[in-house]
Formats: structure tokens, sequence, C-alpha cells
């Protein structure tokens, strides 16, 4: 098997607020290999952006990681322990260099004032020793490859004379121009159009394949991910509660959460099926739930519903390491390995 | 035959903008011509991407945006209503038997009253109650319908939950006892798992009470599984309206093929066979000649660059704005 490109291993986040120290995440571990897209599903207030801002190190300053908490970022055999990276000067390779990212809301990540081009020519510069007009010959041949018309004129715009899918494809020209080994995008696409998430979901795919990149690709839509994703990894209440292939995930799901997603989803080719939402709404993270956090809104315990409300549900590992945190699979496992 | 509520005629929206230099003042159309009716009891939806004018129609259907050509019936048995040159006291009436439904549900409430305040004052400023003892057990009724507790009322907004406050708000755009509700990305902004619960909550105030939603969103697969008409909208026109079987059935615009086709798919086997659209939607300032979908069409001809598409019946209550619907079907 090929090594892991980041391995994150009982990552624990916490952040200090004047209610107390709530748990953003809780004791979650993912791998993404290289060349591997990883989709991180889940609601608001699941903790996927926080999980994947860990491994930028770019989470606010209240922010307390666990001890035994671990991402390591391995390129070309060195392993860089990310969460110990102190400095603006250790922490490019993570900002930037091995390491992008590209946010939801476009118009928010620019600087308004300052052109794209500007923009992008400022972080090659940081990045490498290249000189400011090869560093714009870059750029501008980034733009192009990306699909935005005229990319010589629109080097020199405001992000304000961009239109959302030209910002957006900016956004991951500006991203990939430094050749980072994993891309995270966080819901790159939810502010944009389907006609226009369409045609940036192609081009992230194209250019997966052409530069050989890892994705971390965390949203919340599941056609999204059915639609890129190698792997799937499934968030709630900062806990990971199933992780396994897209096809074992969106076609078998394990766990009764990953199954309500998918239940409370209107289907095209069934306009007959009831919509059946989740009962409830996710617990505040200052009130985490015991034994299983999913147990207040599940509605599958039925006779052992007394064992998830007391008992944290051990990780089952099933075939191609689908993992699933629930006390359901894991009797199910059991009656499995007696009958 | 049954009812129409409200229907528009030839409608148009135009906002003027400022003059740059010499010439002409430049116009945003956003919307031009549009023919709809909504019948009494329908849940009508509205789909289109950003930019097409859809909120825009349903403000001009409400009157909260200006009616530049046609003109908006509304009739209820009760009253009847030209919303182009309504006098103010009827408007003040109109107010109250159409109501709106925002998309944010964290902008849409006063973090400063209490629930039971923001439910209550469409009732006190209407003058619809006469007394506090009236208005809190209107309130209390209409509360209940939307599953909120007599708790809930005391708190404020903040204490709430994104599925909670959108269940706030259409208990206050229900309280006046409406007849007429535009719902406009009312579940745009709610996790998967939340929307489904409002989308069966409308559903459900819909069928007990008979109002009449006109319900906009850019997302056909919840207009799908909630309305039982669909109009869709591209560039401040209507290119393709029917029941909303027959459009999923029978799909006869260009536009409606594409947009159905960009939803991803649920099934990881199934990747990348979508009919992709090029490029943007154009500027409503200088729309394109002809059919204002040629730029984008894959099927565009010089026809369609020149000739503006009759807005005509394709089958029986299905009705299309295309030259070539029938040749591409």
């Amino acid at each position: 098997m090929t090594k892991p490109l980041i391995s994150v291993k009982d990552l624990t986040l916490r952040f200090k607020t004047d209610e107390g120290l709530v748990t953003a995440v809780n004791n979650v571990s993912f791998d993404i290999a290289p060349g591997e897209v990883l989709g991180l599903v889940g609601e608001s207030g699941s903790g996927k952006s926080v999980t994947a801002k860990s491994l930028m190190m770019l989470n606010a300053e209240n922010a307390v990681y666990d001890e035994g908490s671990q991402v390591i970022l391995s390129i070309d055999g060195e392993e860089y322990d990310v969460l110990k990276l102190r400095g603006a000067r250790d922490q490019l390779i993570i900002r930037g260099g091995a390491v992008s990212m590209i946010f939801q809301e476009p118009m928010a990540s620019f600087a308004p004032a300052i052109t794209i081009g500007e923009q992008m020519v400022e972080q090659l510069m940081i990045h490498s020793d290249m000189t400011r007009a090869k560093a714009k010959e870059i750029s501008i041949e980034m733009l192009t490859r990306v699909g935005i018309p005229e990319p010589a004129e629109r080097f020199g715009q405001y992000a304000f004379e961009f239109s959302g899918g030209m910002r957006q494809r900016a956004m991951i020209a500006m991203a990939l121009s430094t050749k980072p080994r994993l891309l995270i995008a966080d819901e790159p696409t939810t502010a944009l159009d389907v006609t226009i998430q369409a045609q940036v979901i192609d081009l992230m795919k194209d250019l997966v394949d052409e530069f050989h990149m890892s994705i971390l690709f965390i949203t919340h839509d599941l056609g999204v991910i059915a639609q890129t994703a190698d792997r799937v990894a499934v968030m709630y209440l900062g806990n990971l509660v199933e992780t396994g292939t897209v096809r074992q995930v969106i076609n078998t799901p394990s766990h009764p959460y990953t199954r309500g997603l998918l239940n409370s989803l209107p289907k095209l080719d069934d306009l007959d099926a009831p919509l059946t939402p989740v009962p409830g709404d996710i617990p505040s993270p200052l009130d985490r739930p015991s034994g299983c956090v999913f147990h207040t809104r599940c509605v599958e315990s039925g006779d052992i519903a007394e064992r998830c409300r007391s008992e944290i549900p051990v990780t089952s590992i099933g075939t191609d390491d689908h993992r699933v945190d629930c006390h359901l699979a894991n009797s199910r496992d059991q009656a499995g390995d007696q009958a | 035959m049954s009812d129409i509520l409200i229907r528009a005629n030839n409608l148009s929206v135009h906002f003027p903008l400022s003059r740059v230099g010499f010439g002409e003042r430049p116009v945003v159309r956003a919307c031009e011509g549009i023919n709809i009716e909504i019948e009494k009891g329908s849940f009508f939806g509205l789909v289109g991407e950003s930019g097409s004018g859809k909120t825009t129609l349903g403000r001009a259907m409400l009157k909260a945006a200006p009616i530049s050509h046609g003109e908006v019936l509304y009739t209820d048995g009760e009253v009847d209503y030209s919303l182009g040159d309504i006098r103010a006291a009827d408007l003040k009436e109109y107010r109250r038997r159409a109501q709106l439904i925002f998309q944010d549900p964290y902008a849409a409430l006063s973090p400063r009253m209490t629930v039971r305040d923001i439910i209550a004052e469409p009732l006190e400023v209407m003058g619809i109650t006469s007394s506090r003892e009236e208005t809190d057990t209107r309130v209390r009724e209409i509360a209940s319908l939307c599953r909120l507790n007599l708790e809930h009322l005391r708190r404020f907004p903040h204490a709430f939950s994104g599925g909670q406050r959108q269940r706030i708000s259409i208990a206050r755009a229900l309280v006046s006892g409406p007849k007429f509700i535009v719902a406009d990305e009312s579940v745009a902004a709610l996790d998967v798992s939340i929307q489904a619960d409002v989308l069966n909550l409308l559903n459900k105030i819909q069928q007990d009470s008979g109002i009449t939603f006109l319900f906009i969103s850019h997302d056909l697969s919840v207009i799908a599984h909630t309305c039982d008409f669909v109009a869709v909208m591209y560039l401040g026109q209507i290119v393709e309206a029917a029941p909303t079987r027959k459009l999923f059935a029978e799909t006869a615009h260009p536009y409606t093929r594409a947009l159905l086709s960009a939803i991803p798919s649920l099934d990881p086997d199934v990747r990348g066979n979508a009919q992709k659209l090029e490029g943007e939607i154009p500027s409503p300032i200088n729309p394109p000649p002809g059919c204002r979908f040629n730029t984008r069409c894959p099927h565009a001809q010089e026809r369609c660059r020149n000739e503006v598409p009759e807005w005509r019946e394709y089958s029986t209550g299905h009705h299309v704005a295309c030259h070539f619907a029938e040749e591409l079907a």
C-alpha cells in the first residue's frame, strides 16, 4: 500500500469560549492517498471546515489541539508534523506550498482592492524564487487553463468585475499555480448555480488528473460527492461516523445518519418517494450527547436505545476499510461472525 | 377550468440605471413579457439560475417591485385587484392576503424581539386583532401549527436553529390569514435533513388550508417534489411551464433539459454524462436578440438569433418558448 499523502490521527480540537471549552472535532482519523479525492460530508456545525483548517493550521487563536492529535504530511519521503509547525516560515509548506485551499465564497476570499493578477503573482513569488515577469506569465497561463476568456485582460481586473463562476475559477487557478499536492476545497460549488457547478466540477476533475493532486472535498451535497469523490467520510457533531468508498457509503450506507441524509434528499427519478427528514436538530456542541453523539436523532436504535445513550460505539471495520461508528453495525457484525 | 387566483398578463419589470455619459439610459430588464396563471390552491414552482428574475417576478406579484408594463390581476372571490394601479387602501388589504417567506431565516427575524412579538407584529400592525388576549390566542394557534411550543414563544431568535427559525418565519407569514404566499428560496439556506422537514410542513399547510403558494427555488429536485406546477425562467422570461410530471416526462425546452442534467446524480457509477451548458447567464441590461437563450443553447440556429420565439402551447397545459421544441424532442 502506498504511503498516505496526509494522515490525520486522533484529531481532537476544542475552542476556548466564554461558555467554556467547546469540542468542535472529536477523535477524528483519516488518510488521503496521493491522487485520491476524499469527500467530507456533513451538516453545518458538524466540524467539516474546522477539520480541514487544522490541516493548514488556519484555526483561530483560541483553538486547542489535544495531546495525541497528529497530522502527518508526507512529501517526497519527508514527513512534516503539521500541528507542530510554528512560525510563518515553517508553515509555508502547508499554507499554499504543498497544501492549498479554495473557499466557498470567492468574493470574500479575494482582497477587494488588489487586482486578481497581483494577488496571484504575490503568492507565487512568496512560494518560489521566480521573477515577477515569470510569475505573471504563469498566472496568465493558469487563468487560461481554468477557462477564463481573455486572461491577459482579466489579470488586471478586480474581484468585483468577475462573475461568481469566474471568481471561483480564478480562485482555483490561484490555488493550483503553486502546484500543491493536496487541495482543500471547502464547499467550492455551494454558492454557484447548478449549471456553473457542473462546469467547475468538470474542471476540478480534469485538474486532478493533470496535476495528480489529492483533494479533500468538503460539501453538504451528497450528489456532488457521488460525482467527484473516491472515498467519503461522513461527519456528525465533530465525529466521523462512517468512512468508506463512495459506492459503499452512497449505495450501502451503514450508519443511520448517512441513511437519514440520503432519505431526506429529493430524488428526481422517484417523485412519489416521501421526503423523510432526520428528526430534530443537530445538538449544540456545548451540550454534546452522551454515548453515541447521534442517539438524540436516531430512529433505528430501537431495543438497544439504552446502550446508545450510555456507551460510545467503537469503530467497526468492514471490507475495503469501510468504517462505521454504530452499535447497530457492531451487533450486526457479531451476529454475522456467529452465523 | 378551475379558478385562477393570480395572473400576470404580459408583465414587465424594468429598473432604470443612472445614465452613463450621453445616449439612452440603460435599463435592467428583470422581467419581460411574462404570462402566468396560478390556480387557486396550487403549489406553483418557479425555477431558474440566479439572475433569471425569479425573485423580481415574485415581488411584482406582491406589488413589491414596480410593474412597468402589463398587469397582475388578483381574484380570490372576495376582492379583485389589478396590482398595477391598486389604491392605497386596497394595497393594505392586499398585504394581509398576500405574504412572503424569505430565504435567510437568520436575517429575516429581528434579534431584539421575542418569537411571540415577531409572530404577533403583523396582527398588531394590520389591526386584525383587537385585544391582547385575541392576539395571544391567534399566535398560539399558528405557533402550534408550525410546531413551536409556548416555551419557544418567550425566547429570542438567536436561541433557535435554522430549521426552527424558518418555522418562525412561516408562522409570521401565516398569522394574517393570507390566501397567497410567495416562498422565496425558503429552504436554500437549510441543511438537507432540515430542508425535508420544512418542505413537508409547507405542503401540509397548503393541503390543510388551501393557501396558494408561489415557491421560488433554484433547485429543480426540490421543486419536483413539492410543486404541482412548474415554470422555468431564464433571463427575465418564462421559457417553459407545465404540470410537474408533464415537465419531467416531456421536457421541451433545451434550457430545462440542461438544468435537469446539471443536477449531480447520486449514483457514483453515472459520472460526467451531463449535457453541459457553456458560459454564463448574460446581462439583463443588453439581453441577446432573438431567443434570449441562443448564446448558450447547444442547438441554436440562425432563426434563434433573429426571431423571438413565440410563447405557445406545446401540449395540453404545457407551454414553451422555443422555435425547435418539436424537432429536439
